[in-house]
């Protein structure tokens, strides 16, 4: 590397070590983390919870918690040595070179000033006068797209919606036309319409002012669109870097390969077989390792991984593993695909649950929202039904509804044939056991002062109706059955990871033998490669026990791996319903296609984005119409704006709603396809 | 701070609850507020249970030929105008608080809990009705409240006193566990209890009750403080305790008048209330600290 | 009023004559039916109007409550941001530890020692609070310094606490961070971003705190034998003056309403989320 790259380098880390101080014992966060950001790169840090991609930027931008240090290492961002940088030198370093956006805009923004005065400060404190800063301030948020600018400079942040904030914050970080930029999880908990225009926004204004960027996200399908290099962090370790497209393309590391087989994509699904999965658990933190840091858990290890830390091994271009079978990472060994037995759906048969009709009005200070709109939808025996749409848009509502908790205001739900009771104190309980839930967070849907043995053999009980030796022999066969060893029994829930407490939730939801499980986005909160056994399990289990699903989820990839049939709402309304690969392949409703175009994908390429326009309106005052029509990117005219299409039958078992032809979107969206 | 938020535990072994529980203890008995706290709790409760048959000289009738005399080697803390030993009567008064105040905030304690628990799990109209009664209540100064209801009972037996204090108390642990269970029964495992046909007494006792002690035992030992200062506030205003109790604020009420002349009896008695109560904080505090790390 | 050898008879024609021989829920009701109307009645005990007693007792407790709440919100406020900002320091352990033991201890033994030692034993200020009619201010205050001092020792401790938590909540909360990534001083940040938001919890419970004062005022008065309403209160109910109680109660009641309304006001003056609703 010659000197005048080092110059030029808006971020260069070497050997860079973190080390917290817990009950008066330092643990090792980050070990030897070196790497480099060029002038007007974009770099991406990947890898999942607890690998030290947060402490990463603190540490660079030296906001640390109290307990945290840099025990050893450089950082020196443009130049300077941030690790060197006090009092007012700090400040000016601040001010001036880098910034940092963050997960959770709603936080990162001081509730009780208003959003203008906010960015205003960005501004003031480069030394502007304050007039000045406050029309530099319009305009830094007229750069960042928001819409009307000026009396959103007088508004406090919980008058903005999610994407707006994170506008705001980014407007804030680019005042200065930083060195450096560091994006950590900015469109974590956004909805991908939101997540993409984002991201959009980001890349736009990176090309415009070169800005170098550090662009932090557990989500593989981000970084390929964000960045052109990458660095994966594993235990604190950067385990191998390189261009996006080769890493992802051809990884070297162990850890990278297992991490991209666990992610469901390129149109794979559950009857194609299992997800990979990695297994064992990430070293706890400040645990002394001698070798590799991925060795516990890999299956290429060998002796010489336990006991000899590889170096980092130049492949080629910059491509950097380290491993020290770098050479066969992508021979690591895949699970083992044991042919699934998955039941055959047969919809001559009558279904095993439907809802009728169903509508579901709230009224929520003074003002009617209509949750569901006439949703028509059928389940049958063995059968998983995806839910998708945006937040807001009925999915929980609907499988609330299902289930009892929310009583219908009109229409209402049958199970094989009868007619369900709206609530579910008034359920039998063999209607309690054959609809059962999972929840998406294990930590609040398992009672934390109940030991596991305890929380499954209260369910046999109410469920199955058994007790006493049968009830155990019983819950030893359902803990085998989600791989529960012997020892979690007697566990309480704060003691197991997240991937144990959601097979905890699974065994209890299935003690009764259920029907039906309603799957509430059960893979959300974990990360990818527990996502994936969790995945592999539910398919197991419907494959053995015939049993449905239905399934929200947020992360397409997810449903369409795990899902027969796909439900798309919009507003209450199902906008789409059809079979997995028909709603994905298309021709689809226009909400679909801007949904499906959001999503940012490892493979790249696809099609241009369609645009959503702005955020979804309130359901308390519906737009008239087509209730789509306001942000539709194929909106036709005045028949969108006045008549609501029906839901109607398309192709076989295809139903849609849409004014447009379904001939006509097939070749408008297949010139789409062929454009990109 | 995900990074930390997580660390991805590898599984722990089974005995781990028994450790943190071990932990927490151990975390209480390295405090230092806690220990002493203790000590002088336990000092004053050997005090209570010990009483007359230790003290030099007998606590609650005229002993010596001294008549109001200062603390000396002979008195440690000096004589009152009636010649009661006031070393021996500060020894032995603490009995009747550390009876009625621990009584009085257990009886709060449980109704408050009982209380808070439906009126935050049913939600509705009973819940709103009974909120602003409590708020009603509340209103009114602790003191005030409980000056009435001694006047309109018209009986200041020990019994009465521990009654309206309890009854004063209540709403407050009310309220607090009404807040928690509010917290708590939005979490899915209640939604989970439900689901498998579960009636609500069983969601409240078994599922949400074990999740909220924390905060009530927290509140509780809060509480006990502002028993001790309650009842030894109206105590000293004549509608608590009364003589021939050797209490320490019955004493204070008692020789008031005679603070100019004869301080050291009304100064030890204060000194002691103050040590009981600032220990049961200090206690309290450490407790607090302890679990809700 | 009618002695204790009045003859039963005497005591019937009394009670008739004042309407106290009906059950006591009607006596209630009427006399709430006249206080709605302003009318308190008259004191059982000696006869005079209601209004004529409350009115002066309720002037010398604002007056008393007014003096403490000056002195101990401001100290409260300015002991939880310094514990604060130095959490964990020696300081923040100072404040804390003796502010929290201060607080616990009844306001009566804290009075009695501030007697002991400023009146009795150092002879500077006066035993009593009760000044003589027509003293000038200096001397008033002088008067009710003791009595000031016993609330504001009781109340320092919860403000101070309160305040701690939320400086101590608002310097970990992300927009500080954000405000520091700014570039912005300390000083900037710890004013414009951590205090303000910091300082809502405190004046919510400086509201719950401040009807508590109003509580504290009855040991207080008794025992500096001030003739304020709490006082008035205490020897209504030791002579069972029903009447003169129940005014009593009411007004403190009322008292601790407006206060808690005019909390509720400020609270909704500095809190944006109030003043303007959420997002739609």
């Amino acid at each position: 590397m010659t000197t005048t790259a080092i110059a030029t380098a808006a971020l260069e880390l070497h050997d860079l070590d973190v080390v917290y101080r817990v009950r008066g014992n330092d643990r090792q966060v980050l070990r030897g983390v070196s790497f480099e950001i060029g002038s007007g790169e974009s770099y991406g840090l990947v890898g999942e919870s607890g690998c030290g991609k947060s402490t990463a930027a603190l540490a660079i931008v030296r906001y640390l918690p109290r307990n945290g240090r840099v025990s050893s290492g450089a950082v020196s961002v443009a130049g300077t040595d941030a690790l060197a940088l006090r009092g007012g030198a700090l400040r000016e370093f601040h001010a001036r070179k880098v910034s940092m956006v963050y997960q959770n805009p709603g936080s990162a923004l001081n509730p009780s000033m208003r959003v203008g005065d906010q960015v205003a400060e960005a501004f003031t404190v480069l030394g502007i006068p304050k007039g000045e800063a406050t029309d530099r301030a319009q305009a830094a948020l007229a750069r960042v797209q928001i819409a009307d600018p000026g009396s959103v400079m007088n508004r406090y942040p919980h008058q903005l919606s999610g994407g707006m904030q994170q506008r705001a914050v980014i407007a804030m970080a680019l005042a200065k036309d930083p060195a450096l930029l560091i994006l950590d999880e900015p469109t974590t908990g956004l909805d991908a319409t939101v997540e993409a225009e984002v991201l959009d926004l980001v890349a736009q204004l990176q090309s415009e002012l070169s800005t170098s960027v550090l662009f932090i996200s557990h989500n593989l399908g981000v970084i390929s669109k964000m960045c052109s290099r990458v660095g994966v962090l594993y235990a604190g370790r950067l385990v191998e870097e390189g261009p996006v497209e080769t890493v992802l393309q051809d990884p070297r590391h162990p850890y990278t390969v297992g991490l991209l087989r666990c992610i469901p994509r390129g149109g794979v699904r559950k009857d194609h077989g299992r997800l990979d999965t990695i297994p064992g658990f990430l070293p706890s933190l400040g645990v002394e390792l001698s070798g590799c840091v991925f060795a516990e858990r890999c299956a290429l290890a060998d002796e010489r991984c336990h006991t000899e830390e590889p170096p980092l091994f130049d492949i080629r271009n910059g491509h950097e593993s380290r491993c020290w079978y770098h050479e066969r990472a992508r021979e690591l060994p895949r699970v083992e695909a044991a042919d699934l037995d998955l039941p055959a759906v047969d919809r001559s048969e009558p279904a095993l649950v439907c809802l009728e009709g169903c509508t579901k009005v709230f009224r929520q200070r003074g003002h009617d929202v209509h949750a569901l709109t006439d949703v028509n939808v059928s389940i049958w025996p063995g059968e998983t039904l995806g839910l998708v749409g945006e937040s807001g848009s009925g999915k929980t509502t609907l499988a609330r509804t299902l289930l009892g908790i929310v009583p219908a205001t009109s229409g209402g739900a049958t199970l094989a044939g009868r007619e369900l009771p709206p609530r579910y104190q008034k359920r039998s309980r063999a209607d309690l056991r054959a609809i059962q839930i999972v929840f998406q967070n294990p930590d609040s849907a398992l009672n934390r002062r109940h030991s596991v043995q305890r929380i499954l053999l209260r369910s046999l009980k109410k469920l199955a109706g058994i007790r006493g030796k049968v009830a155990e022999q019983r819950m030893s066969e359902l803990a085998q059955r989600v791989r529960l060893t012997e020892r979690t029994l007697t566990q309480k829930p704060v003691q197991l990871s997240g991937g144990l407490k959601q097979r905890v939730a699974i065994a209890r939801a299935f003690a009764g033998d259920p029907q039906l499980v309603v799957c509430d986005e059960p893979t959300s909160a974990l990360d990818v490669s527990v996502q994936a056994a969790i995945l592999n399990l539910l398919v197991e289990l419907q494959a053995e026990k015939q049993v449905s699903y239905l399934f929200i989820s947020h992360d397409l990839g997810v449903v369409r791996y795990i899902s027969d049939r796909i439900a798309v709402l919009y507003l209450g309304r199902v906008q789409e319903l059809g079979p997995a690969d028909v709603v994905f392949n298309g021709p689809h409703h226009p909400y679909t296609e801007a949904l499906l175009s959001a999503v940012p994908t490892i493979d790249g390429g696809g099609r241009d984005r369609i645009k959503l326009e702005g955020d979804i309106p309130s359901a308390a005052s519906p737009p008239t119409g087509c209730v789509f029509h306001t942000r539709c990117p194929r909106f036709l005219g005045d028949i969108c704006v006045e008549q609501e299409p029906p839901l109607v039958e398309v192709e076989d078992g295809h139903q849609m709603r849409c004014h447009i032809p379904i001939e006509e979107l097939r070749v408008l969206q297949a010139m789409e396809t062929a454009r990109a | 701070m995900t990074d930390l938020a997580v660390p991805a535990p590898a599984p722990a072994p089974g005995s781990e609850a028994r450790a943190a529980r071990k932990e927490r203890l151990a975390l209480l008995l390295r405090s230092p507020s806690f220990i002493l706290g203790s000590i002088v709790i336990l000092f004053w409760v050997a005090c209570a249970i010990l009483g007359g048959r230790v003290t030099p000289y007998d606590p609650l009738f005229d002993q010596t030929p001294d008549l109001g005399v200062p603390p000396s080697s002979e008195y440690w803390f000096g004589t009152d105008r009636l010649g009661r030993d006031v070393f021996s009567r500060v020894i032995a008064g603490s009995r009747d608080i550390l009876l009625v105040a621990p009584l009085a905030t257990l009886l709060a304690t449980v109704f408050g809990t009982a209380l808070g628990l439906t009126t935050g799990y049913f939600r509705g109209i009973a819940d709103d009705t009974v909120s602003r009664v409590i708020d009603a209540v509340l209103a009114i100064p602790l003191i005030v409240l409980a000056v009435t209801v001694v006047s309109a009972l018209g009986n200041r037996s020990v019994w009465s006193v521990t009654i309206v204090i309890a009854a004063v108390f209540s709403p407050i642990i009310a309220r607090t566990v009404r807040a928690s269970v509010l917290g708590e029964a939005q979490l899915d495992y209640v939604e989970a209890a439900r689901l498998r046909g579960e009636r609500s007494p069983y969601v409240m006792f078994v599922e949400v009750l074990p999740n909220v002690m924390p905060p009530i035992l927290v509140e509780a030992t809060v509480r006990l403080g502002y028993a001790i200062f309650a009842v030894a506030t109206l105590t000293f205003i004549g509608f608590g305790l009364q003589p021939p109790s050797a209490d320490w604020a019955v004493q204070i009420a008692d020789n008031y008048p005679f603070l100019s002349d004869q301080w050291w009896t009304v100064l030890f008695p204060a000194i002691a209330i103050s040590s009981l109560v600032v220990a049961v904080n200090l206690v309290s505090d450490a407790i607090q600290q302890v679990l809700e790390r | 009023m009618l002695g204790r050898d009045a003859s039963e008879e005497a005591v019937a024609e009394y009670n008739r004559a004042n309407g106290t021989d009906r059950p006591a829920v009607v006596q209630y009701l009427d006399w709430l039916g006249s206080a709605v109307q302003g009318d308190l009645g008259v004191s059982l005990a000696t006869g005079i109007p209601v209004w004529d007693v409350v009115g002066p007792a309720l002037g010398n407790s604002l007056k008393l409550a007014l003096f403490a709440f000056l002195v101990f919100v401001p100290l409260g406020i300015l002991g939880g941001i310094l514990a604060g900002l130095r959490v964990g320091g020696p300081t923040d352990k100072g404040i804390t530890v003796i502010g929290l033991s201060l607080a616990v201890i009844p306001e009566i033994v804290t009075g009695l020692v501030l007697i002991l030692v400023f009146s009795i034993w150092l002879g500077w200020l006066p035993v009593t609070a009760q000044w003589e009619p027509g003293a000038g201010a200096l001397t008033q205050i002088r008067h009710l310094a003791l009595p000031a001092l016993a609330l504001v020792i009781v109340l320092f401790g919860y403000i101070a606490r309160i305040t701690r938590a939320g400086v101590v909540e608002a310097l970990d909360a992300d927009y500080t961070r954000t405000a520091f990534l700014k570039g912005l001083p300390r000083n900037t940040v710890i004013r414009k971003h951590v205090l303000r938001n910091a300082l809502m919890p405190t004046i919510a419970v400086v509201a719950t705190q401040t009807g508590y004062l109003v509580g504290g005022l009855v040991a207080i008065e008794f025992l500096f034998n001030y003739q304020g309403i709490g006082l008035m209160t205490l020897t209504a109910a030791e002579q069972k003056d029903f009447t003169l109680l129940t005014a009593g109660v009411v007004i403190v009641g009322l008292g601790f309403l407006v206060v808690t309304l005019i909390a509720d006001i400020l609270f909704a003056m500095i809190n944006p989320r109030i003043r303007y609703g959420t997002a739609e």
